[in-house]
């Protein structure tokens, strides 16, 4: 008790001497993400990514020490509202960061943005919550799904492409990948094939494509059915006479299993890891150290995440009552973003520059994607203006 | 349509058909002999293709690691048998399930644990990495042809051995009445183990020889075993034959189906509309086919002899 009463009377000296309120305990930060199942790949490098944040900070964020809850939302979205629930109702942590994938987002963003907990996404970008439902309490760090895809369309109409064979799994964000990639692409769209979810065999699609007359493809194939198409639609011998384009499917987490039968495909997105910036080199560096594997979007983005939320709790003092000074902390982005510029819109969702990746092989043999040249600056997405923030 | 289209989707779902028959093989003689559910027969086309990438890492060929791949698979499927699948002959179907879905999910973690969640690939070997110019732009892999002749030449095995050597004979008396083999006084417990061991090893060997043109991923067993099961009740339950047949339709019918079904739908309806039903539909045929067959064959295709 005594040693008690004498850390007590420290801190109150201290606080005292820094003039600020030091008195606010640990910050509680809970993580949902998806860490089963095939997906888990990016739902590690997320983990992955802030971790290394925090490490770098000596576990702490804006001065304050801070406890890191990590749960797996297992991709269904009841578990992840079980998860996220009792991260506000029993641990009553300060944020939350989720999730991995869109209909995660879906699942537990009413009960968090309703106990009035700060909910920042490091991934999923749904248009859902960038237009009308906006919440004050919602924060994105990654990108609007559309995003990307409406890159790619620039993308193929500065490269020239007439004519664009399109595919992609008949889900949502398939079907949103098109959407966005048909508006801003001036040429002809030659085919839209829906393939169904998890795909294994994709030859009948080569065929199709193949006599197609399309001068490239476009594709979003995350994960395991990215790796199966990219090799069979170079085995079929496709690449030679027609350009690969894609977002979310030739990435860090798809390269190893690609490998060779990837390079030169181009990809739409936010960040490379080497986009030419000290922060982003260094970061780059330290993660391989650490983890041993080229980091992808997904951890640069949850690198960002802990800069954002370090930034904001520095300027609060760790004060984590006062919701409008968070919010307003958060809201001015105040941190070096490893993409270079990033500010918030008024939805909450990032206005950055997005540019034209295409694959490389480094000379250790290992994959990347690689920055090629920016395709649009300052790029905000298209729901803000139904935005009532 | 051209007829070059035709033609490569027919060899896909051929290829399809095959590597399907592999898996059912193996599920329909464990469920037509023994009546025993065996759900964890998927996983073992996992551990297939796992074990054939261990072996093309360890040992840098790729005709090597079939070989390892399948005596491991052998062993593993014995082992499967000895400690846990044999205690569960004389239990009900619920214990064989909840048992066999405990191994799935156990081994699917397993991989995760040991290679990592990421989709691992690897590449066909040397002397197999060729292709054919099918038209002017498209090549078709040497390799699936390859995949096409091991399914034919494996069935025709298969068939050989339970028509005409006494193990085989065995079986279908097995599959017919067990009780009555076994008091003929014939080893009924070391028959399963035989047979439980050669449908692993076929499981097995599907992984491997999926691998190279699929990606390898932890749960890659759990959709096709869904299929493999659509495929023996089509067929007839404990019927080589049945199962041989029923793989080719649906191998077939589902392949055209994906690729069809939307062209077909847009010459009746408007290309919106086709667009969002033909896959939704396409995903469909092989169970309505199922279905239909069921109405008309209650006991499948070709079903084994004496079945009741």
């Amino acid at each position: 008790m005594k040693k008690h009463l004498k850390q007590l009377t420290a801190g109150v000296a201290l606080s005292a001497v820094m003039g600020t309120a030091a008195f606010a305990d640990d910050i509680k930060i809970g993580m949902v993400v998806t860490l089963s199942g095939p997906p888990a790949a990016l739902g590690q490098q997320i983990v992955d990514g802030f971790q290394l944040a925090l490490e770098q900070k000596d576990g702490m964020l804006g001065g304050q020490k801070v406890e890191l809850i990590v749960e797996d939302d297992e991709l269904k979205p009841d578990v992840a509202l079980v998860k996220a629930t009792s991260l506000v109702e029993r641990d009553k942590v300060d944020f939350v960061v989720g999730t991995v994938f869109s209909n995660m987002l879906q699942a537990i963003f009413k009960p968090i943005v309703q106990s009035d907990t700060f909910l920042v996404s490091p991934n999923a970008g749904p248009s859902t919550f960038a237009g009308r439902n906006c919440n004050p309490y919602f924060f994105v760090t990654s990108y609007q799904n559309n995003q990307n895809a409406e890159i790619s369309g620039m993308i193929a109409n500065e490269e020239g492409f007439e004519n664009v064979f399109t595919m992609v799994p008949n889900y949502q964000a398939g079907r949103d990948n098109i959407v966005g990639f048909k508006q801003t692409f001036k040429g002809n769209v030659t085919d839209e094939v829906f393939t169904p979810l998890g795909h294994q065999d994709f030859s009948a699609e080569l065929a199709r494509i193949s006599t197609s007359g399309a001068d490239a493809i476009f594709t979003f194939m995350p994960g395991g059915m990215g790796v199966r198409l990219v090799n069979q639609f170079a085995n079929a011998g496709l690449s030679e006479n027609m350009k690969f384009m894609s977002v979310f499917t030739t990435d860090e987490t798809t390269l190893p299993g690609q490998k060779d039968a990837a390079v030169g495909f181009l990809a739409a997105g936010s960040w490379a890891p080497d986009l030419p910036n000290d922060a982003n080199a260094a970061f780059v560096k330290a993660f391989e150290e650490k983890y041993g594997y080229i980091p992808g979007s997904y951890a640069m983005q949850a690198y960002d995440t802990a800069s954002l939320l370090d930034s904001a709790i520095a300027k609060t003092g760790g004060d984590m009552s006062d919701k409008d000074a968070v919010r307003a902390a958060l809201k001015e982005a105040d941190f070096t973003s490893l993409r270079g510029d990033f500010s918030f819109n008024n939805n909450h969702y990032p206005v950055q520059d997005f540019h034209m990746l295409n694959v490389v092989k480094r000379d250790d043999g290992k994959f990347h994607t690689s920055f090629v040249r920016t395709i649009a600056k300052d790029y905000a997405d298209s729901f803000s203006q139904n935005c009532k923030m | 349509m051209s007829t070059t289209l035709f033609l490569i989707l027919c060899l896909n779902g051929l290829q399809y058909g095959m590597l399907l028959f592999l898996i059912a093989a193996g599920l329909t003689l464990v469920f037509g002999v023994m009546g025993f559910i065996n759900l964890a027969h998927g996983v073992q086309y996992m551990v297939g293709a796992y074990l054939a990438f261990a072996y093309v890492q360890l040992t840098g060929s790729f005709m090597l690691a079939v070989i390892l791949s399948l005596v491991t698979a052998l062993i593993l499927g014995l082992l499967l048998e000895y400690f846990i699948f044999r205690h569960l002959y004389n239990r009900d179907h619920l214990d064989q399930v909840l048992a066999t879905f405990g191994i799935i999910i156990f081994l699917n973690e397993l991989a995760k644990v040991i290679f990592g969640p990421a989709t691992l690939s690897i590449a066909p070997p040397e002397f197999l990495s060729g292709s054919i110019q099918l038209t002017e732009t498209l090549r078709y892999p040497i390799y699936r042809f390859v995949t096409i002749i091991a399914g034919l030449v494996v069935a025709l095995g298969l068939y050989l051995t339970i028509s005409f050597t006494r193990i085989g004979m065995l079986i279908r008396a097995g599959a017919t009445s067990a009780e009555m083999v076994s008091a003929l006084g014939v080893n009924i417990q070391r028959l399963f183990m035989i047979v439980f061991g050669v449908g692993a090893m076929l499981a097995g060997f599907a992984g491997v020889i999926a691998a190279p043109i699929f990606a390898i991923e932890p749960g890659m067993g759990d959709n096709i075993l869904i299929v493999a099961f659509v495929v023996i009740i089509t067929g007839g339950i404990g019927s080589i034959g049945g199962a041989f047949f029923a793989a080719l339709l649906v191998g077939l019918i589902d392949t055209l189906g994906r690729s069809l079904a939307t062209e077909i739908l847009s010459t009746i309806f408007n290309p919106s509309f086709a667009n969002q039903i033909g896959p939704a539909l396409a995903s469909m045929l092989i169970y309505i086919l199922m279905a239909a067959i069921l109405v008309f064959r209650p006991k499948g295709l070709l079903p084994a002899k004496g079945v009741s």
